[in-house]
């Protein structure tokens, strides 16, 4: 008589199990849930435009009766719906910009670390050259070339966040590389590139997974500065970071101009931090 | 040479090399030294055989193994498998022979991808090299060969992390059998095992070879672990082959020195012997490999050492039966070894 | 007095999985000079047990019971007070050397730290008592070597350095966890060899901690088996080899390869699995491994004195 299959507990399981321990991070990923929730549905919900106008009532606190929660800006849009739209931004570029960079990142890092030799070389010294560029000066230059674009954000904040990536995947490839079960799955007659998907990615994808929940709130603090300073989104679309620096020249007339954007902002920030820390917490393999 | 069952070997090893360039020195100095790991061993392995491999770390049985099996590029020599020259061949052609030719690897739970379940390890490299096979058809050969190494097959789905060290070994090693190999080389398979489960893997690996007629490559670094398993042991010191003696032989009267204090330096589980066990003969520590003494490799450590030691190196002479022995002084020396007489245990059955 | 009396010993883990008793409840006993061995497989708790004496035990572990040492409990102590035996009266060595030896200082300023530490010494006497100590381990050209770094040493040279840094302060107990596991045959035996000449010479007790019997023989006078985190079995080296009751006992020592066995039979091994503390069978522990097994094995057995002072954990026992 065959017994059942007896079910396995992967170290994904058992890193998820440590997780939902860690009450900061839980409750961190519920606030984030709800952040994200809010920001991609509640501008459906409110009766107002983004960009409408409401005459009656600049620069006007915080109210009920007036129907403008948190109050509205110095031409009478509201807040509540600009910084929810603007989360939208902020958050699309946080999310894409980082996947972008995962994406490359994990790839060219693999492919360096595991071939070696002169594939490594030629690979690591194009990273060190684009790292070598100005941030600063390249975000300007490519606003100059093809004029202010969302889509330019994604792209030059993707390109720079890529090469910390690959770096870090790079260094962890060369460690796994020299593993015994790497060897195993060489003996076995298992080709390169599927040792790469196979043995490699998975085995590194715990320390990208942290990296990512940290490069996200990176991102969408690079955005906000881009924005700050005049290079990020364009009127009458907006991002948090384009919000703060709004409110923030109306900051003694109208304070929640920028109250309401900086506190979706930095608990958003906080909840990444707090969930990467988890994260790190749960995968470190000291624990077992 | 022929191999000691008679029968015409299947692996011919001649020659073999294998040379490492390593670089030493800081910033601004840029040495190269070359690091002679395997240097020119030679052996003829017969299908069913079982060849014991000895020698200290350091003494370059891991690199033969691999140099074998083609994971290394050898510097010098040639390894015949069925007649066929592996190192001349191209790294897409020699993947294809690793059908034939598998290892197993020291450590039991380093050598499986934590990230894979059972099932999944052990039928890696039927998908590698079948990769039409129906997975059920696949699974039913991981079963059947979990079955076969010792595991309850209804543990497929579990992960290496839950699994004891000596179940791990037996997942490597079905991993290696999986494909019908007909040569395994089991590299330290159980210096990492408690002691009482080191027993159990021999012994599978002993039942596994006789019922597969597998031939094995069996490297330890302790003469007793060899002794239960191989029909000729060669011992290693340096990178060269210091003696390779059919296994009864080499045990009761070995050739070389080194062999000698290998066997010397065994311990005995029984306190009279143990107390006036003698010394191993042995003195100092083993050289650099990166400066490896003149002549004969073994003259710094050797308590028999002759001028000639100094300056000749010994070449891998034949002597009666067949054995094979790397010391200009192996006919004057008598290195049997006496053995006191073993108290019985008394034991109520 | 005894210079070491442990009572009732236990050590248990906080873990996800639920609480694990790594050691429930050992007492053993060590006089000046004396070689005791406490032997049995990876789990069975023969590291925890010292690693609670030392102090030592991870974040999540928890030690109870007594170990008096000269007369005071080393168990009652705060980590100030234990800082002041450890390394001064209880020495300890691990498996492995490299992890044990900071590879950023040379050996010199390694052990001569202790020695001006515990001992007050000058740098100039620490340095040329480490000396000393370095060729009492019959390291060659101790006044050369003593300048270089952990790397720089082969792995029995490094293990003789730990050896030579536990006897620094002279301790009055040295222990040893698997002190030549990792090493080769050859140097095993040197080391081995070497604790014992120490242990005559200075009077040192010696616990020596290993999975492999084969070990033992030569070193120890007493021998203490764990299977499980419970003695088992405890005698003399005499009564353990040449009348073992235990059949774990048995097993460990046939399983132990012997050149010296005339006829070519095959290896006989312990079958199944160290014990997994988190699931036990009720009973005797060792009950689903044992060849010997029947009805009363339901029953956990107690720990029974024999002749000559020898103590089994087995029905058996009190079946004959």
């Amino acid at each position: 008589m065959e017994l059942g299959d007896i079910r396995g507990r992967s170290p994904w399981e058992d890193a998820w199990h440590r997780l939902l321990k860690n009450r900061a991070a839980v409750f961190s990923a519920f606030i984030m849930a709800a952040m994200i929730l809010v920001v991609i549905i509640g501008p459906w919900l409110i009766s107002w435009e983004a960009d409408f106008t409401d005459w009656d009532n600049t620069s006007t606190g915080p109210s009920l009766s007036t129907g403008h929660w948190f109050g509205t800006d110095a031409v009478g849009r509201d807040i509540l719906v600009r910084t929810l739209e603007g989360g939208r931004i902020s958050l699309l570029v946080g999310f894409v910009a980082t996947l972008v960079s995962l994406v490359i990142g994990v790839t060219y890092g693999s492919i360096a670390g595991f071939y070696g030799g002169i594939t490594d070389r030629v690979m690591m010294r194009i990273v060190d050259i684009i790292y070598a560029l100005p941030f600063m000066f390249f975000v300007i230059l490519l606003m100059v070339v093809f004029g202010r674009n969302i889509i330019l954000i994604f792209v030059a904040i993707g390109a720079v966040n890529w090469l910390d990536m690959a770096r870090i995947v790079r260094g962890q490839t060369l460690s796994l590389k020299n593993t015994e079960f790497v060897e195993a799955a060489q003996a076995c007659g298992v080709g390169r590139l599927d040792i790469i998907r196979r043995h490699i990615v998975p085995n590194l994808l715990g320390v990208v997974m942290v990296y990512v929940t940290l490069t996200i709130p990176q991102v969408i603090l690079v955005e906000s500065f881009l924005s700050f300073l005049g290079l990020g989104v364009q009127e009458p679309m907006s991002s948090w970071g384009a919000l703060v620096n709004d409110g923030a020249q109306d900051m003694e007339s109208a304070p929640w101009t920028l109250i309401f954007p900086a506190v979706f902002l930095t608990v958003t920030l906080y909840c990444f931090n707090y969930i990467g820390d988890g994260l790190r917490d749960a995968l470190d393999p000291k624990d077992r | 040479m022929k191999s000691a069952t008679g029968t015409e070997a299947v692996l011919r090893v001649q020659d073999l090399a294998v040379h490492f360039q390593v670089h030493k020195g800081g910033l601004m100095s840029n040495k190269i030294s070359v690091l002679k790991a395997v240097d020119g061993i030679s052996f003829d392995l017969a299908a069913g055989e079982t060849l014991g491999v000895v020698g200290e770390s350091g003494c370059g049985k891991s690199t033969l193994a691999r140099a074998i099996l083609g994971l290394i590029r050898p510097q010098r020599g040639r390894v015949l498998w069925l007649g066929e020259n592996l190192t001349g061949l191209d790294d897409e052609a020699l993947r294809k022979k690793r059908k034939e030719l598998q290892i197993v690897f020291q450590d039991p739970l380093a050598s499986l991808n934590p990230r894979m379940t059972v099932g999944d390890i052990i039928a890696e490299p039927l998908k590698t090299f079948y990769p039409k096979f129906a997975k059920v058809q696949v699974e039913e050969r991981v079963r059947g060969m979990m079955k076969m190494v010792g595991l309850l097959p209804n543990q497929i789905n579990r992960y290496p992390h839950e699994f004891s060290g000596g179940q791990c070994q037996r997942i490597g090693i079905a991993r290696a059998l999986v494909l019908n190999p007909r040569l395994i080389i089991c590299d330290e398979p159980v210096s990492a095992l408690d002691v009482s489960i080191q027993a159990q893997i021999v012994n599978l690996l002993k039942d596994l070879q006789k019922k597969l007629r597998l031939s094995l490559i069996f490297i330890a670094h302790d003469l007793s672990v060899v002794k239960h398993i191989s029909d000729r042991v060669m011992v290693m010191y340096l990178g060269k082959a210091m003696e390779i003696a059919r296994q009864g032989a080499l045990y009761r009267k070995p050739l070389h020195p080194y062999t000698s204090a290998l066997v010397k330096a065994v311990p005995v589980p029984d306190p009279e012997i143990a107390r006036q066990q003698p010394d191993t003969g042995l003195t100092g520590d083993m050289p650099s490999p990166f400066e490896p003494p003149q002549g004969c490799v073994f003259h710094t450590r050797c308590p028999f050492v002759v001028k000639r030691c100094k300056v000749e190196v010994p070449p891998l002479r034949r002597m009666e039966n067949d054995d094979w022995v790397a010391c200009h002084c192996a006919e004057e020396l008598d290195l049997t070894i006496r053995r006191v007489a073993v108290r019985k245990r008394n034991q109520d059955e | 007095m005894n210079l070491l009396d442990v009572k009732n010993l236990t050590v248990s883990f906080d873990t996800p999985d639920g609480q694990v008793h790594a050691v429930s409840g050992i007492d053993f006993t060590l006089e000046e000079g004396d070689a005791l061995a406490i032997v049995g497989e990876s789990g069975s708790g023969k590291t925890q047990t010292v690693m609670a004496l030392m102090g030592l035990l991870a974040e999540n572990g928890t030690a109870s019971g007594n170990a008096w040492f000269r007369g005071e409990d080393l168990m009652a102590m705060d980590a100030q007070e234990l800082n002041r035996h450890r390394g001064t009266d209880i020495a300890m060595i691990f498996q492995d050397p490299m992890t044990s030896l900071n590879p950023y200082l040379n050996i010199e300023k390694q052990m001569t730290e202790v020695l001006m530490h515990h001992q007050d010494l000058s740098h100039r006497e620490a340095t040329e008592h480490a000396i000393e100590m370095l060729r009492a381990v019959r390291i060659p050209d101790p006044e050369q070597r003593i300048r270089q770094y952990p790397h720089e040493f082969s792995g029995g040279m490094r293990q003789r350095v730990m050896v030579a840094m536990g006897l620094l302060c002279e301790p009055d107990i040295l222990i040893a966890d698997e002190p030549t596991t990792a090493l080769d045959v050859t140097v095993q035996a040197q080391i081995s060899q070497l604790m014992a000449e120490l242990r005559r010479q200075s009077r040192t007790a010696i616990v020596l901690i290993t999975h492999d019997l084969g070990v033992v023989a030569g070193l120890c006078d007493r021998v203490l088996v764990m299977y499980a985190g419970e003695v088992v079995e405890y005698g003399t080296v005499e009564q353990i080899y040449y009348s073992p009751q235990h059949p774990y006992t048995q097993g460990l020592l046939d399983s132990v390869p012997r050149l010296d066995d005339v006829e070519d039979q095959s290896l006989h091994a312990i079958p199944g699995n160290p014990p997994n503390l988190l699931s036990l069978p009720k009973g005797c522990s060792f009950r689903s491994r044992c060849s010997k097994a029947f009805d009363a094995c339901r029953e956990k057995p107690a720990l029974t004195e024999l002749e000559g002072g020898q103590l089994a954990r087995c029905h058996l026992v009190n079946r004959s």
